[in-house]
């Protein structure tokens, strides 16, 4: 039997629908119009939600003290670079867990997959010093190459998971068509995958650029992306929720403008599969 | 050229040995057909031939030269899958030059191949397409297409037209049979469908659980199968098969009867029983037939005219000379 569906049931369920999401948006909504006020506004109680005195003054501020667009391309180096990164090394990972799989396969991915339950924190000490002293500290080498492998298990899980999709009946045809391993990867495998494999991508940009615990750990100024940009702005002289509002709706602006244009292939990727 | 020699093959998954050593062989130019029920082995068998599972023990010689290490794309063979196995990302004129281009050829000689194979199975109109946006019969085309390019020295098809309509899969049967006749070139066809096995071999194996348990033309194999097994599974309908008293006077434990080799009279004959289900296909017509005394059904074909009802008495009498004997082994006996 379909289900039965009233207006006034279908009214209701929209009603929640929106309230659910706007509380959601709303501290991101309320950082944005902070941005906009002056700093006894940002603080005043009770607070003024549109009724205030619109101004830009932060931005212009947050802009002369700190440089935002060599933080923002620190992010992009960062973000971009870890995902490149990961890709390369996941794609032939995922490659060969899907399609040559042994008896231990399971037992990799999850042990694979362990290692994101261990608290960052608790590796902190020996990668700080290992950072140190080859001299990786506060360089986007350094950040691409911790955050690669910080998110090189989700990458190599997502991978894996399209990849076994792909019917093996389809790399024997290439096999037996005469190419060899890297040209089956590389002409057969990876274009079949690239709904897969772009969603990946678009997923791990935005988990690298919004990495808050290694970026502001082993950077200082040099290599210092746009989470590091935010929290100098929660600084030993107090808060400045104005400007800090500010810096940080300059710093997820990027990344909130790239998900919007990308949503429809980052939930084509993420169900992928889920339906033929 | 395309002789495929096989000796004493076997192959394992594990501890399960899936091919027990077996000896074959295909000579240069044969249409070969592989047929069995599921899980007999035919398939895992074509892999083998084609390199793309590893033999446990043994050794598979193409044109006299071992290629038991050899891999998939140097053993000159091309493949057709059951699923088609195409390049859902390629048109389909890149899919059908994708082994031309992983050789190295040079681009004008790709798309005079491609112009010419595409010509034969009358793709031409469909070269730039995607596989998404051909039917069936025509993906599989592509998919035959994609292997004759290659000239190579043996065709293996896996099933190729389980995923077509009946209508369909009748066309490219005889397509498949042309294309045999025009290329000379050895074909290593497998299928569950004996009636596929008929129509288009020149020389059936029968696998069960694989062994194999005859080879022979399929006019043979009809003839003279060598064990029940091979009895049942070749014609349709089924053989039909009687013991106990009935086969006393043929010195047997078993006999078989073909459905067409019982005559069937309302008056008089060997065996009395009841009509029960009758299939009228036109030309013919299968009565099933419950003989009173032991609730065996045997299937007698008659012709389309021959008219009976549910409940009709019928006496049957086998042909004494297209009778089959069995002993208790299953073995053909004489």
């Amino acid at each position: 039997m379909a289900r039965n569906v009233t207006p006034a049931r279908k009214a209701a369920a929209t009603a929640a629908a929106w309230i659910i999401g706007l509380a959601i948006f709303f501290p991101i909504l309320w950082t944005i119009l902070t941005g906009f006020k002056t700093e006894p506004e940002a603080i005043a109680s009770p607070p003024s939600f549109v009724l205030f005195d619109w101004t830009l003054e932060n931005y212009f501020t947050v802009q002369e003290r700190s440089n935002y667009f060599r933080h923002f391309m620190n992010s992009v180096i960062i973000s971009v670079g870890s995902t490149v990164l990961g890709l390369i090394i996941a794609i032939p990972a995922a490659w060969s867990m899907a399609f040559v799989p042994s008896k231990r396969t399971k037992d990799v991915l999850m042990w694979m997959l362990s290692t994101k339950m261990l608290p960052p924190v608790g590796v902190l000490v020996p990668i700080y010093l290992i950072f140190r002293d080859t001299g990786l500290l506060d360089t986007r080498t350094g950040l691409v190459i911790v955050l690669t492998l910080i998110n090189l298990p989700i990458i190599i899980w997502m991978l894996y998971t399209y990849f076994r999709e792909i019917p093996g009946e389809i790399l024997e045809a290439a096999r037996m068509d005469g190419a060899p391993l890297r040209k089956e990867i590389m002409y057969v495998l990876t274009p079949m995958a690239v709904p897969g494999i772009a969603s990946t991508l678009l997923l791990n940009i935005i988990l690298a650029w919004n990495e808050a615990f290694w970026t502001l750990n082993l950077t200082a100024a040099k290599a210092a992306p746009l989470t590091a940009f935010i929290a100098s702005y929660s600084s030993p002289e107090g808060l400045f929720y104005a400007k800090l509002s500010a810096a940080s709706t300059m710093a997820v602006a990027p990344i909130l403008i790239m998900g919007w244009f990308c949503q429809k292939q980052l939930v084509r990727g993420l169900t992928f599969g889920a339906v033929k | 050229m395309g002789q495929i020699q096989l000796n004493k093959v076997s192959k394992r998954f594990g501890d399960v040995e899936v091919i027990p050593p077996l000896d074959l062989e295909i000579a240069d130019g044969e249409f070969v057909v592989f047929v069995g029920p599921s899980g007999c082995g035919k398939s895992t068998l074509l892999r083998l031939i084609a390199g793309l599972e590893d033999v446990t023990s043994g050794h598979i010689a193409i044109d006299g030269v071992d290629a038991t290490a050899l891999p998939p794309a140097k053993r000159r063979l091309a493949m057709v899958f059951q699923s088609y196995a195409l390049y859902p990302h390629m048109s389909v004129r890149n899919n059908i030059a994708f082994p031309l281009r992983m050789a190295g050829l040079d681009k004008v000689e790709q798309t005079r191949k491609v112009e010419a194979a595409a010509g034969i199975l009358n793709l031409t109109d469909y070269l730039d397409r995607r596989p998404g946006q051909l039917s069936g019969g025509q993906r599989q085309r592509v998919a035959i297409g994609r292997a004759i390019v290659r000239e190579p020295a043996a065709f293996l098809f896996d099933e190729p037209l389980s995923n077509l309509d009946a209508a369909l899969r009748v066309n490219m049967r005889i397509e498949i049979s042309d294309l045999h006749r025009n290329l000379e070139t050895t074909m290593v066809y497998v299928t569950h469908d004996q009636v596929e096995a008929m129509t288009m071999a020149e020389k059936i194996v029968v696998l069960q659980a694989g062994v194999i348990e005859q080879v022979g033309s399929p006019m043979d194999l009809y003839d003279a199968p060598c064990n029940k097994f091979v009895a049942g599974f070749i014609g349709s309908p089924k053989m039909n098969f009687v013991d106990g008293e009935k086969t006393a006077g043929f010195d047997a434990h078993t006999i078989g009867i073909r459905p067409e080799h019982l005559a069937i009279s309302t008056t008089e004959g060997l065996w009395q029983g009841t009509v029960g289900a009758a299939e009228h296909l036109g030309s013919d017509t299968f009565l099933y037939v419950d003989l009173a005394s032991d609730r065996e059904i045997l299937t007698v074909r008659v012709g389309g005219e021959f008219s009976a009802r549910h409940g009709d008495t019928v006496y049957l009498t086998p042909d004494p000379a297209k009778i089959h004997r069995f002993d208790s082994a299953g073995s053909r006996i004489g």
